[in-house]
């Protein structure tokens, strides 16, 4: 095993662990932290994974943007606690499980199936300035349809949220 | 590493981000369960992005536009969810029912 | 002028639809309108005649309407020569004077417009049985006239009797169509073509096969029996008389009754091609002559004596065309339509003013209604067959044309030498017959004195006009029948050659002629002083039991067949079509309703559970289509 491995193994239980509580948390704050670590643990895959300019901005945005976000919503919606108020009914819970669940073991058999073997090989950090270029230059229309989002999300979420 | 580490780890979030959106009764959590499941998919890619050794990167520039998507949704959709809560004092999703028969 | 033919039909047509849309807003009812559309016909049809007299030719034009396949194709056309020429202005002459009779006969009935519109589509209908060129075309025509009889029996249809006569007089007749039909397209695939030319052509040149022809001539007869009220289908017309007295003028004396005898004169070389159907018509003809002049001596009712006497005339021009007289049956067609129509608008006008059909209520009529009794006489004696009246010329060519080929020597007739010697016999018997009712008729009417209750007088002027008219026709008809030029040369067609002018056996006068005098005084013995206490015939009971039940045929249909129908398919059709039909189509949208009753659930308004549907799709795709792409 090596030192590569291990260490994606670490992060991998952790980020799962993470998963798990957020979505079995009786407290809605207690789960958006969980879900903070969660996150972290996936940029720290992102770094295992030869993807350094991702896993930072991983932490910036959803991290730092998306989970603060998140943070406001709960207390502008006065989140409630308890389990009675936080989950569904005890079958929808069942059948949840059962559709997750079955999720799983449906993603994992075809991905064996297809990819059993396969090794990723040791490789360099992907410099960010072979990023930028590939971005700006291969990428250019869909990240300027992606900016053009964003620019109407915005101005959505605004039109959306505003005191009439 | 094996290829199937990462994969597996992303098919593990996936599936705790549905088994989230289809148990937790807040909206808000719901989002978080969503949030889940687009990073398991940027996992997924960025591991293949790896396994490939892409030339351009479009594993990874991909997850970034996943990224910038996952922002602008969770930005729209807390709106969303301030506007219910504003209406109807409560953000349970099964009391937003007005589709029903 | 035959290129105007089309007119006299459209004509017509058109007054009926004016009439039904507008009718009730015009003036007098719409009843000019009605008038004005046959008067124009009549008198292009008059033309029509003239030209025909003169010489002209035969004129068809046609035009393909509908192809059907397989090479057929229904066509649209007219055929315009003498035959056509003559019905022509018989039903437009009837039509006419039927009409402005009913102006002052139906004045102030509720349904008045209405009356003129069917009086107008049945003139139509009968025109287009008359020019049509092919069978499709006439039976349209055909049809329409059943459906006006119908309409125009149950004129009065308050009175549930009339109604059911009127569904009786439908019914019978449909029966006698549907051979009809079966002929026609028997007949017509025999020939490949609906054309009358070209079927008349395949069976001259032999190109049908005789036991074809034969077939289709029978079948084609039936018809004929229904509308022409031949034996067995007789029985509608006696009960069709519920209709008014212009309806039973003009379409149960003069045209729609004289379409079946029309038929068979139209189509007349395939019925020549077969003799055992002319056998046929000669037998069902002799029998119902003889039959129907003897119900007429029992009636009560005027209307119901000239019913059964129209069936027997009917009979005689059936009888003629069986023994070959083709020119004697339309003659006498020709000439009873004018006597048998004046003797109706007359009964009419008494009836109108005695406010009874029964003879047991007239009498001594004649000093009160003497135009009437004029006219009426004349028809009368017509009838009878006294010469030198129209009756007589066309019902002596008859009995010279059945002798002939009955007893004749050297005489080239389609039918068997015995049928013809049957139809000669009745033929005699049933003129003696029709002499004595036609007395008792006369005298119960207008001789003795008055029985009833009422105050008569005589009819007034629209009613006197067409009366007047017709007597003079039925005077006069008759000498069309005389010289070269005679109607036996009009009513050539373009394939029956004409038969030259009427030969007179002065035997057969003389014989014919004592006859109807030996009838017409026995009748007046008998009833010269008017009804007596017990009718003669009532001395014989059965005699008297059997006549007065028409020979129990009316009870033998009713049980037979009616009750079959109505009591027991026609419940049952209704069962199914309630149940079974209206169920499935019920049961379709009840289904889909209770379908929908249970599928609404799905929509729950929950996004959690559409969301679980998704996903759990999702899973299901992917093993499906893996599963089935292979690993």
């Amino acid at each position: 095993m090596t030192g590569q491995e291990a260490a994606f193994l670490i992060l991998a239980v952790i980020g799962g662990l993470a998963a798990l509580l957020v979505v079995t948390s009786r407290n809605v704050v207690h789960a958006a932290l969980w879900l903070v670590v969660a996150l972290a643990s996936v940029a720290g895959v992102y770094l295992l994974l030869a993807a350094p300019f991702v896993a930072f901005v991983q932490v910036i945005i959803y991290v730092g943007a998306i989970v603060v976000l998140l943070l406001f919503g709960i207390m502008l919606t006065r989140a409630p606690v308890g389990r009675r108020v936080l989950d569904n009914t005890l079958r929808a819970r069942v059948g949840a499980f059962v559709v997750g669940g079955g999720f799983f073991v449906m993603l994992t058999v075809f991905l064996a199936g297809a990819f059993g073997g396969e090794r990723i090989s040791s490789q360099a950090a992907t410099a960010t300035a072979a990023l930028g270029e590939s971005l700006f230059r291969n990428y250019v229309l869909p990240f300027e349809a992606v900016s053009v989002l964003l620019l109407a999300a915005l101005i959505g979420a605004i039109v959306l949220a505003r005191r009439d | 590493m094996p290829l199937m580490y990462p994969l597996v780890f992303a098919a593990f979030l996936f599936s705790v981000g549905v088994y989230g959106v289809l148990a937790r009764r807040n909206a808000v959590m719901v989002l978080m369960s969503i949030e889940l499941m687009l990073n398991a998919v940027n996992v997924n890619l960025i591991a293949f992005n790896a396994y490939l050794r892409d030339q351009l990167n479009s594993g990874q520039v991909f997850a970034l536009f996943v990224i910038a998507v996952a922002a602008a949704e969770v930005g729209i959709g807390l709106a969303i969810v301030l506007l219910i809560f504003r209406n109807r004092e409560t953000v349970n999703i099964d009391e937003v029912d007005l589709l029903r028969w | 002028m035959e290129k105007l033919a089309w007119l006299v039909p459209a004509l017509p047509l058109v007054a009926w639809a004016v009439l039904l849309l507008v009718g009730k807003r015009l003036p007098g009812g719409g009843a000019a309108v009605g008038i004005l559309a046959v008067a124009v016909g009549w008198v292009i049809s008059l033309a029509i005649l003239f030209g025909v007299i003169g010489g002209a030719d035969a004129y068809h034009v046609s035009r393909e309407w509908a192809p059907i396949g397989a090479g057929f194709d229904i066509p649209l056309g007219m055929i315009v020569d003498g035959l056509t020429a003559v019905m022509l202005v018989v039903v437009t002459t009837i039509s006419l004077f039927v009409q402005i009779y009913s102006v002052s006969y139906m004045r102030g009935d509720e349904r008045y417009t209405l009356f003129f519109a069917n009086l107008s589509l049945f003139t139509a209908g009968m025109l287009i049985v008359v020019l049509a060129d092919n069978l499709l075309l006439m039976l349209f025509g055909w049809e329409i006239m059943g459906v006006c009889s119908y309409f125009l029996i149950g004129h009065y249809w308050e009175d549930v009797a009339n109604a059911r006569a009127a569904v009786k007089a439908f019914l019978t007749t449909r029966v006698g169509d549907l051979g009809f039909m079966a002929g026609i397209f028997v007949l017509a695939w025999a020939a490949r073509s609906f054309e009358i030319e070209r079927i008349i052509d395949g069976v001259e040149t032999g190109a049908i096969a005789a036991t074809t022809v034969t077939l289709g001539a029978a079948l084609l007869f039936c018809g004929a029996i229904g509308k022409s009220g031949q034996f067995p289908l007789h029985t509608w017309l006696p009960d069709a008389m519920a209709g008014p007295t212009p309806v039973s003028a003009l379409i149960h004396a003069a045209t729609m009754v004289a379409a079946g005898v029309f038929l068979v004169a139209r189509m007349y070389p395939v019925f020549e091609a077969s003799g055992a159907v002319l056998d046929e018509i000669g037998i069902l003809a002799s029998i119902t002559m003889l039959i129907a002049a003897l119900l007429a001596l029992v009636q009560d009712d005027i209307k119901r004596v000239l019913a059964y006497s129209t069936v027997s005339q009917l009979a005689y021009m059936m009888a003629a065309l069986s023994v070959g007289g083709y020119s004697a049956g339309v003659f006498h067609l020709f000439t009873h339509a004018f006597f048998k129509a004046l003797l109706f608008l007359a009964a009419g006008a008494i009836i109108h003013t005695v406010h009874s059909n029964n003879m047991s209520e007239m009498g001594g009529l004649a000093r009160v209604m003497p135009v009437t009794f004029v006219t009426f006489l004349v028809g009368s004696l017509a009838l009878v067959g006294l010469a030198p009246l129209a009756g007589f010329w066309s019902k002596d060519e008859i009995l010279t044309d059945a002798w002939n080929a009955g007893f004749g020597a050297g005489v080239e007739a389609p039918t068997s030498q015995s049928v013809a010697q049957i139809v000669f016999v009745t033929g005699m018997v049933t003129a003696f017959l029709t002499a004595v009712y036609v007395a008792r008729m006369l005298w119960l009417t207008f001789g003795a004195a008055y029985r009833g209750q009422g105050h008569p007088h005589e009819a007034d002027a629209a009613m006197l006009f067409p009366l007047v008219v017709l007597a003079a026709g039925a005077a006069l008809a008759g000498f069309v029948g005389l010289g070269d030029n005679s109607i036996s040369t009009w009513i050539q067609t373009t394939v029956l050659p004409s038969e030259g002018p009427a030969t007179l056996n002065l035997g057969l006068v003389v014989a014919t002629s004592a006859i109807a005098l030996a009838g017409l005084a026995l009748g007046t013995v008998l009833y010269r002083r008017g009804l007596p206490e017990r009718e003669y015939l009532e001395r014989a009971p059965l005699v008297w039991k059997t006549l007065q039940r028409k020979y129990f045929l009316d009870d033998l249909y009713e049980q037979g067949i009616v009750r079959a129908v109505a009591g027991a398919l026609a419940p049952a059709t209704y069962w199914f079509d309630q149940r079974v039909v209206d169920g499935v189509v019920n049961g379709a949208g009840l289904g889909t309703r209770r379908l929908a009753r249970g599928l609404r659930y799905v929509q729950s308004g929950q996004a959690q559970w559409y969301a679980a549907a998704l996903f759990l799709g999702v899973v299901g795709l992917a093993v499906v289509v893996t599963q089935l792409i292979g690993n």
